[in-house]
């Protein structure tokens, strides 16, 4: 027991001694949880938004109004001609184009109605989806506003319609504020990539320095300098995580409905999974390089695989099954339906079990893969 | 001149020589943008939901079906009362409740007017909006089906053209970001810890006392990582053209020296985070976990920058991967040249004078 607090001791030391990393580790993660949380959103809005108006008529204007009036977007200019307009978008400045062709107002009247054109840049399929359907409400919302008028004027008589409405009930989160959604999930993430590199990195150092051999003419014993090394990453993983989960009270007021003592746990076991992950890594690679590209290589893929930013639903079956091998996977799900939710033990207790049997396997693997001798 | 190829080869030797950072090097591109192009999409689809029937009748069971039919929804499981749904929602097993009134078909017939509610677990907010979107829609196309009769004939349709992706294929977005991120991390990451990696071995002492200059050392330090780099851009656009159909309609040539301007940009900041690191370690951890997220999350490869607040629009600007993004989004999928992206190309010209000015000057010949 000595043994491991002096190796305890000595990794604390070699962390706090290199002033270069210090605000890496400390200062690094927490702006980027500020920053970046502030950025990531799939929300549309403030789409660039032109229109070419080749009727000028009351109707025309009164349309035009109603995107003016929308939040989503954002009229950039009145164009003379389509191509124009098309070249603007070819430049980036214009996302949508709406075209309204000449006798529009008459056309509407007199011979029962008309076409108009919408240009979107597709580039991004999913928002050119969300801007469709905003484009195609705002003008069923034109549409349904003038039919009593419309009607009147035909026939002189107004039909009853039928009608369905749909009443939409956002829980958790009434204002669909993208933040208290994203804060947990950068989180995370920020915890695991500073504890994987650190770690992964930390074992092959020695190797590559020399010092390894030196330690292993010692009587420390395999598990000892293993826990010595990795205790310290165990710590610096739920340091971060408590001055993160401070940060996401305070300055993003993400709401905390369940239990912290539940997160802290679960983070304790998951933490676990990661510096296991990382010293298996350090026990196959030669040099420092080797080990970061594996770390960020499975990161990457953990981190796309996630559901963080992605919807895991929309992927296909084979890729879904995937995705249960992915620890971020369940740190995020948990994060979410502990703070968001207040889910509490009986719903995590799934993911529990299974990152425990992770940490089990994966730690297991790396001690045994773990040689003192070359 | 012999001496520097000399010194070339060597770091041509260094760097092949290491199977397992080569196989995640040319790994890495390949494993992305199959997991872009045929796991991972932002689209959301077969999305899990729950319906509560309150009425039961004629009317809502044909909305059910059309619900059911439509690709966006799998209907989960069928719940009997309110209370329940606090609980699916917790498990996290299904996105979206929907509850019909009472009555629901009565309603309609006799009052003209019925009702629908869409509670959503908007945790994430994104899917929320748009499943209550999607049902809206869905509602919308029953309704005109329901007053085909009485319908008034006057209204305004349009119609809408999809320009660069008519099919909506997220893979055509993805594919200009990974390439980014990629040729952004290889190259600043590589340069800055090889660089770094003699001066923590002691062996840059070594070069710094041969007849190279310090200069040559350095070219010759980041010219394996241009070749290499270069060979990862290829490979991924060959992938998007060959697997993913993604069309190349502008120059060829003009997208090659696009790239390679990116890459000199990337390796120049790697050259200047390897200037002001002391260890491999530090200057694995300013490029991989200092540039990572921000690359991905900053540069528009998954998040629309013009949706994000302003502050974040301004900050994005310092990005080198959000200017490269446009360009190569413009060169492939609009087919424009450089009389529509020199503003893009001079930035990054402009941040490589930067960067190679800042380095030059913090950079020492002489080690503490």
């Amino acid at each position: 027991m000595k043994t491991i607090l002096f190796i305890i001791q000595k990794e604390f030391k070699q962390i706090f001694r290199n002033k270069g990393m210090l605000p890496i580790i400390f200062v690094l993660p927490l702006i980027q949880l500020l920053i970046l949380s502030n950025a990531a959103s799939f929300e549309v809005k403030n789409i660039p938004f032109s229109f070419v108006d080749n009727d000028h008529s009351k109707v025309s204007r009164e349309l035009i109004e109603k995107f003016k009036a929308s939040d989503y977007f954002k009229i950039i200019d009145e164009f003379p001609s389509k191509n124009k307009a098309v070249a603007e978008m070819q430049k980036g400045n214009v996302d949508v184009i709406l075209e309204i062709p000449v006798n529009f107002e008459k056309d509407l009247i007199k011979n029962r109605g008309t076409t108009l054109s919408v240009s979107i840049n597709a580039i991004d399929g999913a928002s050119a989806g969300i801007m469709n359907v905003y484009i195609s409400q705002i003008i069923a919302g034109y549409n349904q506003s003038i039919q009593p008028q419309l009607v009147q004027y035909n026939y002189g008589f107004y039909v009853q319609l039928k009608n369905i409405v749909t009443i939409p009930s956002f829980w958790y989160n009434e204002t669909l504020n993208y933040k208290t959604y994203m804060v947990p999930g950068i989180l995370v993430l920020l915890v695991t990539m500073l504890t994987l590199f650190l770690s992964s990195m930390n074992i092959v150092r020695e190797k590559e320095m020399g010092t390894l051999e030196q330690i292993n003419v010692t009587p420390i014993k395999k598990y000892q300098f293993i826990i010595g090394k990795l205790f310290p990453f165990w710590v610096l993983g739920l340091v971060i995580l408590t001055v993160g989960l401070i940060i996401a009270k305070i300055i993003f007021k993400v709401p905390m409905l369940g239990n912290i003592g539940l997160i802290y746990f679960f983070t304790s076991v998951y933490l676990l999974v990661i510096l296991g992950i990382g010293l298996f890594i350090s026990n196959f690679t030669e040099t420092q390089q080797q080990a970061m590209f594996i770390a960020w290589f499975f990161t990457v893929i953990f981190i796309l695989m996630s559901g963080l930013f992605t919807p895991i639903e929309s992927m296909p079956k084979w890729a879904q099954n995937v995705t249960l091998a992915n620890p971020i996977r369940y740190f995020v799900e948990v994060m979410r339906m502990v703070l968001l939710k207040g889910s509490g033990f009986p719903e995590i207790k799934q993911h529990l079990f299974i990152l425990f049997g992770y940490a089990f396997i994966i730690n297991g693997l790396a001690v045994w893969s773990y040689k003192k001798t070359n | 001149m012999k001496r520097f190829i000399g010194f070339v080869t060597k770091e041509f030797y260094h760097i092949f020589r290491d199977k397992r950072s080569m196989f995640i090097l040319f790994g890495m591109p390949i494993a992305q943008i199959m997991l872009f192009g045929f796991a991972i999409t932002n689209e959301i689809n077969n999305v899990n939901i729950a319906i509560l029937d309150q009425s039961k009748d004629s009317e809502t069971q044909k909305i059910i079906s059309k619900i059911s039919a439509s690709p966006y929804f799998k209907i989960e499981q069928q719940l009997t009362t309110e209370n329940q749904i606090e609980a699916v929602f917790k498990k996290g097993s299904v996105k979206a409740v929907l509850v019909f009134e009472k009555d629901f078909s009565k309603n309609l017939q006799t009052r003209n007017h019925s009702k629908v509610q869409v509670i959503s677990d908007a945790t994430d907010p994104n899917m929320a909006n748009t499943i209550t979107n999607y049902v809206h829609a869905i509602l919308q196309k029953y309704i005109v089906e329901l007053n085909k009769n009485n319908q008034p004939i006057n209204h305004i349709q349009s119609q809408t053209q999809l320009y660069y992706n008519p099919e909506l294929k997220s893979v055509f977005t993805f594919v200009p970001g990974v390439m980014t991120v990629i040729l952004m991390l290889v190259s600043a990451m590589m340069t800055s810890i090889s660089i770094t990696r003699e001066k923590e071995l002691g062996t840059m002492e070594i070069l710094l006392v041969s007849p190279l200059k310090p200069i040559q050392v350095i070219i010759g330090k980041v010219f394996p990582y241009i070749f290499l780099s270069i060979i990862n851009a290829v490979v991924i656009v060959s992938l998007g053209f060959f697997v993913f159909k993604m069309p190349i309609e502008g120059s060829l040539f003009l997208l090659a020296f696009e790239s390679v301007l990116f890459i000199v940009t990337a390796l120049s900041l790697g050259i200047l985070i390897s200037t002001v690191s002391n260890s491999q370690q530090t200057a694995m951890m300013i490029s991989l976990f200092g540039l990572m997220l921000p690359v991905i999350i900053l540069s528009g490869f998954i998040f629309p920058i013009s949706s994000m607040p302003l502050p974040m629009q301004i900050i994005s600007n310092i990005i080198p991967a959000k200017w490269f993004i446009i360009i190569i989004k413009g060169i492939l999928l609009k087919g424009v040249g450089l009389n529509v992206l020199w503003k893009e190309t001079l930035i990054l010209v402009g941040m490589t004078a930067f960067f190679i000015v800042l380095s030059i000057k913090k950079y020492k010949i002489r080690l503490e």
